[in-house]
């Protein structure tokens, strides 16, 4: 399987896959059953992003945080507040006279900008908090996102940050394909930072900190970077959240959602890329729109099925999360990747024996 | 005269109110190997960890090519504690990361083997060259230094089959059989072209055969690179082989330097060291 082969098959998939996706979308009308799907698509997309994001954090610098939430705070409030159009302002900051911002800025400029806001952040609390090591650094991660998020409903901000109210009536994607190009693009680039020489250093720190120190490698400096890029990409799909939501509320960013995206990422499996945009489809899937049978009664003739009502999705979910942990714990892909240089092998019938033969984590 | 390569000045180290390290002078010359032993807990790892940038020492200076690279003197709490010698000797202090020492051309291997667990025999040597990029975060990820990642990847190819190492390139790092993983942790030393390589004890849990091939290895390397070679060992036929010169470390002191015939009839050190080795 030569190398522009595999490129040329990866170019007619992705546009087969954009061009699926708008077929659905011009025939799936709202009201049918399956325009679930559709918002299942949408938000997978977006979970997608910030999952690979936490892995490169995570899975392959071995640096466990939990801030994920935050810094999507940060990408959605910045994307919400430097994007509404002006004539909007008055109304939508209508408790602090119209808001001390009074300009608006193009949309790809707002996820920029989202995402430099989140980067910024993450390098001035990445100072003192990447000095510290496993749970120690995901208390202090997670301390943090707690407290932007209670900061950012401050009264005092609020010309900012329009206090506990929402930030709305900013521009929202028309297109399904929008989330799917910018995640699928952000994606892109993570996947070429982990293959370059600088993700090699990230995975030799995550197997072994003092060797990696020893071979040159600054620990500090290659640290902060990754919890920069991750950062800065977590505040990319935190606009694409917001838009995709089409109103801001800081209360939404809690821990829960920091812990759903860690599932996402230890479900698809720590340390690969396409599990984690595999899960993020499944998980988004589940929870949305498959088990939501679960949360309703269902009568099969004079029989009440026991046990299904409201919330009994949460623990059914609970129970696959503990089978996953306890049986499978290197998730779907392990630390392996999706390859389709290697699914055409496969199908190809030039069957290779034990070349992976799961990935070795432990 | 030979110049001086690595020069430890009066270093000592105390954790807590215990002396590790003290009042340690070694000197090692150019192309020289030179060995350090002593019975367990004499402090040499230690010795090494201060070298390297992984302790900063209590008191005392390193220097590498006649520079100054690490010195401190009792500060702090050890400002009441130092129980050492040469108090106020030293006044500044200077203490680098491991990675900058490494990048000044000084690479080491570990007692415990700690290759990267996850990485390929090509990758473990691939990463070491990542001290010598030029390239930064933007143009590493979007590939616009496609010649240095080109030469990386010849550079580590060529060590691979200078050490031997071809025939296991792609197979996992921690798959390899316990000498050749030995071998491997050398090869990604030399993969940061050190001009002074030290050797944590390089033949422990090897057996005889493995120890010789080890041996040869070690000589053949300092010939074709042209290092200098600081290690520790235990395994007394590989030190009485390969040293010009040997220090003896015993609590923490030096208390013999030589050739190694003059070691070997040293009575300090027999009593200290090889008395109990003679009677295994």
């Amino acid at each position: 399987m030569n190398k522009k082969k595999e490129v040329l098959i990866s170019v007619i998939l992705i546009a087969a896959l954009l061009g699926i996706l708008r077929i659905l979308e011009l025939n799936i009308k709202p009201t049918s059953q399956w325009a679930m799907l559709l918002t299942v698509l949408k938000k997978g997309s977006i979970y997608a992003l910030v999952a690979v994001s936490m892995n490169l954090l995570n899975g392959f610098t071995g640096l466990f945080s939990l801030g994920q939430a935050g810094f999507m705070m940060i990408g959605a409030y910045t994307f919400g507040v430097l994007t509404i159009p002006p004539a909007d302002r008055e109304m939508v900051y209508m408790y602090y006279d119209g808001g001390i911002i009074k300009f608006a800025v193009p949309v790809v400029v707002g996820l920029l900008a989202a995402g430099a806001m989140a980067a910024l952040f993450a390098f001035l609390i990445g100072l003192p908090v990447l000095r510290l090591k496993s749970d120690y650094l995901a208390i202090a991660t997670l301390g943090f996102a707690e407290i932007m998020r209670a900061l950012f409903q401050w009264d005092t901000l609020g010309p900012l940050t329009n206090g506990s109210n929402m930030i709305r009536n900013y521009p929202t994607f028309k297109t399904i394909l929008f989330p799917f190009i910018v995640s699928g693009v952000c994606i892109a680039v993570i996947v070429l930072l982990i293959n370059s020489t600088y993700g090699r250093a990230f995975k030799a720190i995550r197997d072994d900190e003092i060797a990696a120190e020893a071979m040159g490698i600054n620990l500090a400096h290659h640290k902060r970077i990754a919890f920069t890029v991750s950062s800065f990409f977590a505040g990319v799909s935190g606009a694409l959240l917001a838009m995709f939501q089409t109103n801001v509320q800081a209360k939404s960013f809690n821990s829960a959602m920091t812990y759903e995206i860690l599932l996402i990422v230890v479900i698809g499996g720590i340390g690969s890329v396409t599990g984690s945009v595999i899960s993020s489809f499944l998980f988004i899937a589940s929870s949305e729109w498959l088990l939501r049978f679960l949360d309703e009664q269902h009568k099969i003739g004079d029989f009440t099925v026991p046990l299904l009502r409201s919330g009994f999705r949460k623990v059914v979910f609970a129970v696959i999360i503990m089978v996953i942990v306890l049986f499978f714990r290197q998730g779907i892909m392990g630390t392996r990747e999706f390859s389709i240089g290697r699914l055409l092998e496969r199908f190809g019938g030039k069957k290779k024996n034990g070349t992976e033969g799961g990935g070795k984590l432990q | 005269m030979k110049e001086n390569v690595l020069k430890v000045e009066n270093v000592t180290m105390q954790f807590g109110g215990v002396i590790a390290v003290d009042n340690m002078n070694i000197v090692v010359n150019e192309k020289e190997i030179v060995s350090l032993i002593g019975p367990n807990g004499a402090g040499k790892t230690t010795a090494f960890n201060v070298i390297t940038g992984v302790y900063a020492p209590t008191n005392g200076a390193v220097y590498f090519r006649g520079e100054k690279i690490v010195e401190n003197y009792p500060q702090g709490k050890m400002k009441k504690l130092y129980k050492g010698e040469n108090n106020g000797k030293y006044t500044h202090s200077i203490a680098p990361t491991p990675d900058k020492i490494t990048k000044l051309g000084i690479a080491r291997t570990f007692q415990n083997i700690r290759l990267w667990k996850s990485q390929t025999v090509f990758e473990n040597i691939l990463i070491a060259e990542h001290l010598r990029r030029t390239s930064n975060l933007f143009t590493a990820t979007f590939r616009l230094n496609m010649e240095e990642e080109r030469n990386m990847r010849e550079e580590a190819d060529r060590l691979l089959e200078i050490l031997e190492l071809s025939d296991v390139r792609d197979e996992l790092a921690t798959s390899l059989p316990y000498g050749k993983q030995r071998r491997l942790e050398i090869a990604r030393a030399m993969a940061t072209k050190p001009s002074l390589l030290l050797l944590d004890e390089p033949a422990a849990g090897m057996n005889p055969q493995e120890t010789d091939e080890l041996t040869a290895f070690i000589g053949r390397i300092r010939d074709d690179f042209g290092l200098t070679i600081f290690m520790i060992e235990h395994h007394m036929d590989l030190v009485m082989e390969i040293s010009d010169r040997i220090y003896v470390l015993d609590f923490g002191k030096p208390i013999a330097e030589g050739i190694p015939e003059e070691i070997q009839n040293n009575p300090r050190v027999i009593e200290a060291y090889l008395g109990g080795a003679v009677d295994e």
